[in-house]
């Protein structure tokens, strides 16, 4: 019997975890099946603006995270902490900038992205939801912008508060309602900022992954779309090869794979 | 809508025109709100039709094509041809999948109602609760010298903290038909709610800390000449609080005003229409408190018909 090659012992070693863990959960397959999808031959770097948005998005998320290790959430230590953060945390003025500026990048990408899908006219037929889902976003994304304004808690940032829910508060009819509810009753005080705060790191967040989850899964089921330019037609089926053996995948037809419809 | 069998096309709706009559329609009603009810009576009659006419294309599609024949039911075909002599169809019953899936869903409701209700009304729950307000002691009358503006800050709750420290602009109009007059601005602007400043010189060497119960009390004498102007938009007040210029809808907000064993103490906050004449005999337009930027006369009030209370 032939003596196995070094390579292959090491390669056996690092495949075994991954069998396993495919064959009890299918995770493996499900994630090749997310990565390494077919895209239209000419697809080019305009097609990346989406995950550059993604990408913007995670980092509020994780610098966000931080930020609210040492951010003090009421109106007697909320500029302080802001100012502990950074000047006296280590790298904190760099958590900080990351968050702050990062959060104009991630609007910036976003209207990006939006342009690029509206150019190339990618929200047409199949993917019509996939730009309501989008379009749903944005909103959200603005009102992250709105409601962190208020939390570094300097004069800038209280009276453009006060500015914008009055803004709301002049909207016909329910208006002086929502301006009611975005105070937390008819003067600004302390509840305010901390209703900003579990807006802006609890709710919002939690919107915007969902609708994003959703987004990804509706690109995975309908693929992307061929530049305006292109010869091809547009979405060509997903190659289906069966699996090669050591892969991990156990049986494909059994991962409940949905096709496009077309 | 799926793709029709075999076409490599996908699926589109044929091309139309109504859609740009629907959006007429819509900015008519835009524009309507704005300027009259007449124009949004027709654009929302324009919307209406072309939407009407737009759904009507694009569905025309499905509408032309033939639905399957319904499946022939047990009684059409009459005994003697179908097999023979079916047992007439049961009572439909609910049978016990049924009765459980119900259930299920029905159990499922409940609970969500139960856990969801009370947390959205832990949340919503400010919006419709009365505040209670506190008169604010301002000291003895005597700081407030006939005829002069004092910037006075105070703290409209003390325990609440340093966040509700207000600022009022307070003159004292002497004596009218035997009884004190104070003119009692608010600093808010009725634009967007920033702070007005006085247009004119402050007298920070006359400045008087007054200590009461609920802290202290800054006082600052000022000649506001121009009357009150606020750095955010422009808007511009005179010294009655009426606008001049500028964005803000109506006159600056007032204190209601007590004289308690000589000295001056502020109660609740009203807004102000306009203000007829000046000082002790002026006439205040007088409104319960609304948000800045929301008119309280004229046609525009019908806007916000509904007040939270405050």
């Amino acid at each position: 019997m032939a003596k196995k090659s070094r390579k292959e012992q090491m390669m056996g070693v690092a495949q075994y975890p991954l069998d396993w863990l495919e064959e009890r959960s299918g995770l493996i397959g499900g994630l090749k099946y997310f990565l390494f999808r077919n895209v239209p031959r000419d697809s080019d770097w305009w097609q990346t603006l989406g995950s550059a948005t993604l990408t913007a998005f995670l980092v509020q998320l994780g610098t966000g995270v931080i930020l609210a290790m040492y951010y003090k959430p009421n109106p007697n230590d909320a500029y302080e902490s802001v100012q502990h953060i950074t000047n006296d945390v280590t790298l904190g003025w760099l958590v900080r900038g990351m968050h702050r500026w990062g959060a104009s990048v991630f609007i910036i990408l976003l209207f990006f992205h939006m342009a690029r899908v509206f150019l190339f006219g990618a929200y047409k037929y199949p993917r019509e939801l996939n730009w309501i889902v989008g379009v749903l976003i944005v909103p959200l994304a603005l009102l992250e912008g709105f409601s962190g304004y208020l939390l570094p808690y300097d004069q800038t940032a209280y009276w453009a508060t006060v500015v914008g829910i009055n803004i709301n508060g002049t909207a016909p009819i329910l208006g002086p309602y929502l301006a009611s509810f975005l105070r937390s009753g008819s003067e600004i005080g302390g509840d305010t900022l901390s209703r900003f705060y579990s807006i802006h790191m609890l709710l919002l967040p939690g919107a915007i992954l969902g609708l994003i989850g959703l987004h990804l899964y509706l690109v995975v089921r309908l693929g992307v779309s061929s530049p305006p330019w292109s010869d091809e037609a547009a979405g060509r089926d997903r190659n289906e090869e069966p699996a090669a053996p050591g892969s991990g995948m156990v049986n494909p037809s059994a991962r409940g794979v949905t096709r496009r419809p077309d | 809508m799926e793709p029709h069998e075999g076409q490599g096309k996908p699926h589109l709706p044929p091309p139309s025109l109504w859609p740009v009559g629907f959006a007429i329609g819509v900015v008519c009603i835009l524009v309507g709100l704005i300027v009259s009810w007449a124009a949004v009576a027709v654009g929302a009659a324009l919307t209406v039709v072309f939407g009407f006419l737009w759904v009507r294309d694009v569905t025309g599609d499905y509408r032309r094509r033939e639905l399957p024949a319904p499946p022939t039911s047990a009684a059409a075909i009459p005994a003697s041809e179908g097999e023979a002599a079916t047992a007439p169809a049961e009572p439909e019953r609910i049978d016990r999948n049924m009765f459980l899936e119900g259930a299920t869903l029905g159990l499922g409701a409940v609970i969500a109602g139960v856990v969801t209700v009370p947390v959205v009304g832990f949340a919503i729950a400010p919006v419709f609760q009365h505040k209670h307000h506190h008169e604010v002691d301002l000291g003895p009358i005597e700081n407030f010298k006939e005829g002069q503006f004092v910037i006075s800050t105070f703290l409209l709750d003390p325990s609440e903290g340093e966040i509700t420290r207000r600022t009022a602009y307070i003159r004292n109009n002497g004596f009218f038909q035997n009884k004190p007059s104070f003119t009692v601005l608010s600093n808010r602007c009725a634009h967007l709610g920033c702070p007005v400043q006085p247009n004119g010189p402050l007298f920070e060497k006359r400045k008087v800390e007054q200590p009461t119960k609920a802290g202290d009390v800054s006082l600052i004498p000022v000649l506001p000449a121009g009357g009150f102007g606020c750095p955010c938009h422009g808007g511009q007040y005179d010294q009655e609080g009426n606008r001049t210029a500028g964005p803000p809808v109506r006159a600056l907000d007032r204190y209601e005003f007590y004289i308690r064993n000589g000295r001056l103490s502020l109660g609740k906050t009203y807004s102000v229409a306009k203000v007829v004449g000046a000082g002790a005999s002026a006439q205040i337009h007088k409104y319960r408190l609304t948000g800045p930027g929301e008119h309280v006369d004229g046609w525009e009030q019908i806007f916000y018909p509904l007040q939270p209370p405050s």
